[in-house]
């Protein structure tokens, strides 16, 4: 457990000297350029758009990093030829995974958590701009606390992309990764098609292999509630408590195909 | 060079190049002149395929997109008359609203522009229904839309059954106002009367919406200068019948003793006494025209408001 959490917190140092937080002074310096521009172009929908905006930007930025950085956390040792060093320390290979793993979601999890507090800053300032914590024509108040609930989900899909973008690592070069990376992620969108494929082919085989797509690929579209949240439209905590779950076991499943391909893996 | 002076020349000479860039932008600009983009290009027309390409950020895009139809809208609408065409504003409301059914200023604010008459919308009150009906579908329970249909049908294409109708089921869903309802009464007795006009606007000026509370009071504006215009044509005939003579000039009436002064729309601008034929109207620079055409009046209140001849 101490190997895991050393070189977690080795990984999320190697992020910050990497000036990967300096993501979160783009975000800011966006959100609040744009929310003075929305002021004179949306028709009264700034914090609706800057909502929007806020969730989209969060989610993009952690896409970025989940791909961008997870990729390399395991190649980038076997490039670098450190992994020698790190293999022959009392470290077991699952502990490395588990613990690489873990520090880039620290990462994330800092970096979503300065954008929150950015953003509900942005918020709160327009808010006061507009006089008011809520309009009766705005769908949820500006500071809406179910905010978080968005956020929280972004948060699980983004550490369910790490631990993709952790077990392509393991076996693929960086470039390989990350394209399939991205393409799980675009996939994990679309995938509810794959459900109802029999609407499109005739085929029961082929059927059959589309459902079978569908539950073994990731399936990321029930993690956007982005919506939903920015209208004031109540989200079921059953859903929100399914996603947690389906997040945690997928992970784990990720994380154990990623550690067996790393033990496996001979570095000679 | 010393290298403590390197990046005071470095800073200097970026300074100077990007003052070096500007300039030669200014000046190809003035030389070649770029044609303005063309804001008329849709990109992407189907608002299904866009939804899907947009993976999980189809509201940022549905916010693009309406920032778009604004723009679209709000540029138009300033061309000269004869050049306006709001052909694009429905395509990117409805590619707005595919990609976030939730909108609802983006119907709200689509279907009276849509509905509106040329030249200061785009005169197609069929596809304003069609949008609000969009809403319906993905919020059955918000009244203002079926009360915006209502309007729709009132106001535009003067159809009072059918707005009647559409009222009462916006009456029907909950949380609806009272008023709603009384609407659906007042279409089918009184129809096109210019008191059930005023009365519903005066309602769409409580809106919480400032663009609606703006579009509202020059509605109200206008009727009320429909109400003046009627009273000073009928100054205008009572001169003539006594006078024997069309009134050529407001000057004229104001020495008859008709009018007190050169009368004022609600707006400030001067009416207009047409010298020919005596009959009154906006002023040439009226910002309240084009006054609205108003609906008919019911056949039952047109009757009841016949005198009955002895």
């Amino acid at each position: 457990m101490s190997a895991i959490r050393h070189i977690a917190v080795h990984v999320f140092r190697e992020s910050v000297r990497d000036k990967v937080l300096y993501n979160l002074v783009l975000f800011a310096l966006m959100l609040m350029g744009v929310s003075y521009l929305l002021a004179q172009l949306s028709a009264g929908q700034e914090i609706k758009i800057i909502k929007d905006l806020g969730l989209a930007a969060m989610s993009l930025f952690g896409l970025f990093i989940a791909v961008f950085i997870g990729i390399g956390l395991v190649s980038k040792e076997v490039e670098r030829r450190s992994i020698y060093a790190l293999l022959a320390k009392p470290i077991r290979r699952q502990e490395l995974v588990i613990g690489k793993y873990a520090g880039l979601v620290l990462t994330l999890l800092v970096n979503i958590s300065v954008m929150t507090v950015a953003y509900y800053a942005v918020l709160g300032v327009m808010a006061w701009v507009n006089g008011s914590w809520f309009k009766p024509h705005w769908e949820a108040p500006a500071l809406d606390p179910a905010l978080l609930k968005a956020i929280a989900m972004i948060g699980l899909q983004l550490m369910i992309v790490t631990a993709v973008a952790l077990l392509f690592s393991t076996f693929s070069s960086p470039m390989l990764a990350a394209a399939l990376t991205i393409g799980l992620y675009i996939v994990g969108h679309f995938n509810a098609d794959l459900k109802n494929f029999e609407t499109v082919v005739d085929s029961r085989p082929v059927v059959y292999l589309a459902r079978a797509m569908y539950y073994v690929l990731p399936n990321l579209a029930p993690f956007d509630i982005k919506a939903q949240i920015v209208h004031g439209i109540h989200v079921p905590a059953g859903l929100l408590l399914l996603n947690t779950a389906y997040a945690f076991v997928y992970i784990a499943a990720l994380l154990a195909a990623a550690s067996l391909i790393f033990t496996r893996r001979d570095f000679k | 060079m010393s290298r403590r002076d390197r990046p005071r020349v470095c800073a200097l000479a970026l300074a100077c190049l990007l003052i070096a860039a500007v300039g030669l932008q200014v000046v190809r600009d003035r030389a070649y002149a770029q044609g303005a983009s063309d804001d008329r290009l849709l990109y992407v027309s189907s608002g299904r395929v866009i939804e899907k390409l947009a993976l999980s950020y189809d509201a940022v895009l549905a916010d693009a997109y309406w920032i778009r139809a604004l723009q679209h809208y709000g540029h138009e609408h300033l061309k000269p008359e004869g050049s306006k065409s709001y052909d694009l504003l429905y395509p990117l409301l409805d590619l707005t609203t595919t990609l976030d059914p939730h909108f609802i200023i983006a119907y709200r604010f689509g279907a009276p522009f849509l509905a509106e008459p040329k030249p200061d919308g785009a005169g197609r009150p069929d596809l304003a229904i069609a949008l609000l009906k969009k809403g319906i579908g993905a919020t059955p329970d918000k009244w203002d839309y079926y009360h915006d249909i209502g309007f729709v049908y009132y106001w535009h294409l003067h159809d009072y059954e059918r707005a009647a109708e559409w009222f009462k089921r916006g009456g029907d869903r909950p949380g609806a106002p009272w008023w709603l309802k009384t609407y659906a009464a007042v279409m089918l007795v009184r129809g096109g009367d210019r008191h059930a006009s005023r009365f519903m606007w005066q309602q769409m000026a409580q809106s919480e919406s400032a663009w609606l509370r703006e579009a509202s009071g020059r509605r109200l504006m206008q009727l009320d200068a429909l109400d003046q215009i009627d009273a000073l044509q009928r100054a205008s005939e009572s001169f003539t019948a006594r006078a024997g003579q069309i009134a050529s000039s407001w000057e004229q009436l104001i020495a008859a003793g008709v009018v007190r002064g050169v009368p004022l729309d609600p707006d400030g601008a001067p009416y207009l006494l047409d010298a020919v034929s005596g009959d009154v109207g906006l002023g040439r620079d009226s910002t309240l025209r084009p006054l609205p055409t108003e609906p008919a009046a019911a056949p039952e209140l047109a009757r009841a408001a016949t005198p009955p001849t002895p």
